[in-house]
């Protein structure tokens, strides 16, 4: 089913019984009942460059909103991921996908996450009613911030025909910062050092057994400035600057790290210095240890439920693909009743994304 | 403006309840004396007023929850109170209520510099949460005007903003974890030390800006950020609203994105100046615009911001020289209120806008000021749209509060009317309860609705606040 415009898409969740959400199918998550795919809700229905606004139909091809932006030297500043080659799929990721799944790349550690970015949805709840919240300004905190629950709740609370985004100017230039033969430990070290710093450092990664690296974005003579600054504090020299440095963090922003892989992924967030801590205690093929060690990517053994390995760890693990465990983190009891709360009033049917998130 | 009739069963058996309380929190003042209720009949929306049944001050989560428990017992409704600085009746009580304030639970309990955030009780004032950690130095981003005296508590309840979140966000969005006690008693962890934590649903998100109404947040994990090595504000000058409205888009657009754009107009500089002696230039417009950086970068991208205001003519373009008197540029606008408050009566409003839309919504307010006979001085973080008109009235004149309010009220519509909102970082309160329908349709609203029941589903806490009366009611008197 493909509604082509809200009310359509209110009628069908009336009518329906079991439904299972799609945008542009780059996730491939299988859970039962019959497809409603977003992709029709799209295109741009307002963009001012001058008040960093942008809002969009649900399935709205990222890549659409990209070129729009880049056209006013702008962008999604949460950088979010493409999951296709992680993931062997070929749809193309959507706003409402990114949102549904709070999506955010390496920038996340010092601009946020989608949903720190996302200003307003519209979606039909499971009784077919349309909702809205928050709107198209960058403050405001008119109500509950419904905006925040929206985001990361995987189709599980409504489907959102509508999303509102702050966008923000590009810089001028960016610069990737490396430094290899660190250990998890002291490259979590460098990193902590580096974020800790005045010089706003806007990605840090290990990759586990290579480079450990930093991106520094902003005016040409302050990107100059600041690699001269983060090489005094902790060593990292300045590798690469302009394309070459973009080229670098695309690639990070999407886990090309693991195309082409056959094995269980898992995405590890923690606080930062546990990073370290987690890999020590696991055996894992190979593993990115982004933001700065406090979300770690994993790949692992088919089957390999790493939860097991992390007792005691404050945590939470998503199982990206693969059968290792239970796919989202399991929620302490008293967290896991507010949140069945929250899902009963929001779809008392019970019919959307049936079997995720718990 | 309206208030629920207090419950009768509850007041009756006052003494009762405040003994029962006083009996199981040995160590925790239970203020019940009507001499004493008087510090707690208002915030600082003072045109509304009411002593509260009683008031306990705890100093520990535990002691909060007891004294939720015995609440919930007995059905009693119960007003969080952080500092008391709500301009928007957050923390205005009934007759029947019980206020749990947090201010005696204001201890830092932890700082953790390597993964950048600090754990306290939500009683330590904003201000207090920067200078924990500005000897190593840190600082707590979002700096609401009120910054010395507001709550923590308060800051996350109303996802307080402030000058510099147009580079550094809200409260929300500076947010780690939280303690927050429940209704029923119950103390949950929401969150943790990183962004993001647990996973699960956003419950964290829809905590912050609750008002209170969900819980009543006892310890808050904060993201802190090392602070930039240097800053200086510009004051640009105008000879027109408008003029002013067209740089600050300008200035977004080309890619300089400034810590802090403020903007005041005549009315406010005037009355600004005179109280905290900035060398404010008298023109019609003034904008206080922040970059951050070394002095290399903040020279060139003031470099860049001059090269776009001079395109609009301005009639000033002053630099700080010092230390000194970038802290005097800041004092005379975080003054504002206060500033005001010395000259007339006032009352502050909150309303967001695309900022597109400002030139069209200030003469707006003023060909409404017109109308109605009532001045208005506007101060406003112009970046992101969050505007404060503050209208001058004369509290003793029969009539005129009321009048205000009306005005008020059309300002308020006219921001949603132009696609922004009625609150941008003060909350909705008591102040703009019934504006609410102007914003949101019922089924938005009911939808709002629903996530209380399940926080917090006998409506005890802070229930007579953000939604209009009659859409609560019947949720209202079911306890």
């Amino acid at each position: 089913m493909r509604p082509a415009n809200e009310t359509e898409l209110a009628e069908i969740i009336r009518g329906a019984d079991q439904l299972r959400i799609e945008g542009g199918g780059t996730r491939g998550l299988a859970c039962a009942g019959e497809v409603l795919c977003t992709k029709a809700l799209s295109g741009v229905t307002l963009y001012e460059p001058g008040a960093l606004t942008l809002v969009a139909g649900a399935g709205t091809p990222l890549s659409e909103v990209e070129d729009l932006l880049a056209k006013d030297n702008q962008r999604l500043a949460f950088e979010p991921r493409r999951m296709n080659a992680l993931l062997g799929t070929t749809g193309e990721t959507t706003l409402g996908g990114i949102v549904a799944t709070n999506n955010a790349g390496p920038r996340r550690i010092s601009t946020g996450s989608c949903a720190d970015h996302l200003l307003g949805v519209r979606f039909v709840d499971g009784r077919g009613d349309i909702v809205k919240n928050g709107g198209r300004v960058m403050k405001n905190v008119t109500g509950y911030d419904l905006v925040k629950l929206m985001a990361g709740s995987h189709g599980t609370l409504g489907v959102m025909s509508e999303v509102s985004l702050k966008v923000l100017p590009k810089p001028e230039t960016e610069a990737t910062l490396a430094m290899s033969g660190l250990s998890p430990k002291q490259a979590q070290a460098v990193l902590a050092q580096a974020l800790s710093s005045p010089f706003e450092v806007t990605g840090a990664i290990h990759n586990v057994g290579g480079e450990t690296l930093l991106r520094i974005e902003g005016f040409e003579d302050s990107v100059t400035y600041r690699a001269g600054q983060l090489q005094a504090l902790c060593g990292v020299e300045l590798s690469v600057r302009g394309d070459d440095s973009r080229g670098i963090w695309e690639n990070l922003r999407d886990l090309k790290e693991f195309e082409g892989s056959k094995h269980d992924i898992w995405r590890l967030r923690l606080k930062p210095s546990d990073g370290p801590e987690a890999l020590a205690r696991l055996d894992v093929i190979n593993a990115v240890m982004d933001h700065g060690g406090g979300e770690v990517w994993l790949e692992q053994s088919v089957g390999t439920d790493v939860r097991a390995q992390l007792n005691g760890m404050f945590y939470d693990a998503q199982l990206i693909r693969g059968e290792g465990g239970p796919r989202f983190q399991p929620q302490p009891p008293v967290l896991a009743k507010l949140q069945a709360g929250l899902r009963a009033q929001f779809d008392p049917r019970n019919i959307f994304n049936q079997g995720l998130m718990g | 403006m309206q208030m629920p009739q207090p419950d009768g069963r509850v007041l009756e058996r006052k003494a009762q309840i405040t003994a029962r309380l006083r009996a199981a929190l040995p160590n925790c003042p239970v203020i019940s004396d009507p001499r004493e209720l008087h510090a707690y009949e208002c915030d600082a929306l003072t045109a509304y007023k009411c002593p509260p049944l009683c008031v306990i001050l705890p100093g520990t989560t535990s002691e909060v929850a007891i004294a939720l428990k015995i609440c919930f017992d007995e059905n009693v409704p119960v007003v969080p109170r952080g500092a008391g600085t709500s301009l928007a009746g957050g923390a205005l009580p009934t007759a029947d209520s019980v206020i749990i304030g947090v201010a005696r639970m204001n201890r830092v309990l932890e700082t953790d510099y390597a993964n950048r955030f600090i754990k306290v009780q939500t009683g330590v004032t904003n201000l207090s949460v920067t200078g924990a950690v500005q000897e190593e130095g840190f600082f707590y981003a979002p700096d609401p005007s009120s910054q010395l005296a507001c709550a923590i508590a308060g800051n996350i309840a109303m996802n307080s903003g402030g000058a510099h979140c147009l580079k550094y966000g809200v409260t929300t969005n500076n947010l780690l974890g939280v303690t927050v006690v429940m209704m029923n008693g119950e103390v949950v962890e929401i969150g943790g030390e990183y962004p993001d934590a647990g996973g699960g649903l956003n419950l964290l998100g829809v905590i912050c800006g609750s008002e209170g109404q969900l819980g009543i947040v006892t310890e808050a994990t904060l993201r802190i950020l090392h602070s930039p090595e240097g800053a200086r504000p510009v004051l640009i000058g105008f000879d027109s609203n408008e003029v002013a409205g067209a740089c600050v888009s300008d200035i977004i657009r080309a890619g300089v994105l400034p810590v802090a754009i403020e903007f005041m107009d005549r009315p406010c500089i005037r009355a600004c100046e005179a109280f905290a002696k900035a060398g404010y230039p008298d023109v019609e417009a003034l904008l206080i615009v922040e970059v951050e950086g070394s002095e290399d970068e903040i020279s060139h991208q003031l470099g860049l911001i001059k090269d776009i205001a001079m395109k609009h003519n301005p009639a000033e373009f002053r630099e700080s020289t010092s230390a000194e008197e970038s802290a005097a540029i800041w004092l005379g606008r975080k003054s504002a209120f206060g500033a005001m408050g010395q000259i007339n009566d006032y009352m502050c409003l909150d309303g967001t806008i695309p900022v597109s839309e400002l030139p069209f919504v200030l003469r707006r307010i003023s060909e409404m000021s017109q109308e109605y006979g009532l001045d208005v001085a506007n101060v406003f973080h112009a970046g992101d749209g969050n505007m404060h008109p503050l209208i001058l009235f004369d509290a003793n004149k029969p009539g005129d509060l009321e009048l205000c309010e009306e005005f008020g009220a059309d300002i308020l519509k006219l921001c949603v009317e132009v696609g922004g909102c009625l609150t941008g970082e003060h909350g909705v309160g008591v102040e703009k309860r019934d504006l609410m329908t102007h914003q949101y349709s019922d089924t938005d609203i009911e939808t709002q609705l629903r996530v209380k029941d399940v926080f917090d589903p006998k409506w005890l806490l802070n229930a007579a606040k953000v939604f209009p009366l009659d859409s609560t009611q019947s949720r209202r008197m079911q306890s």
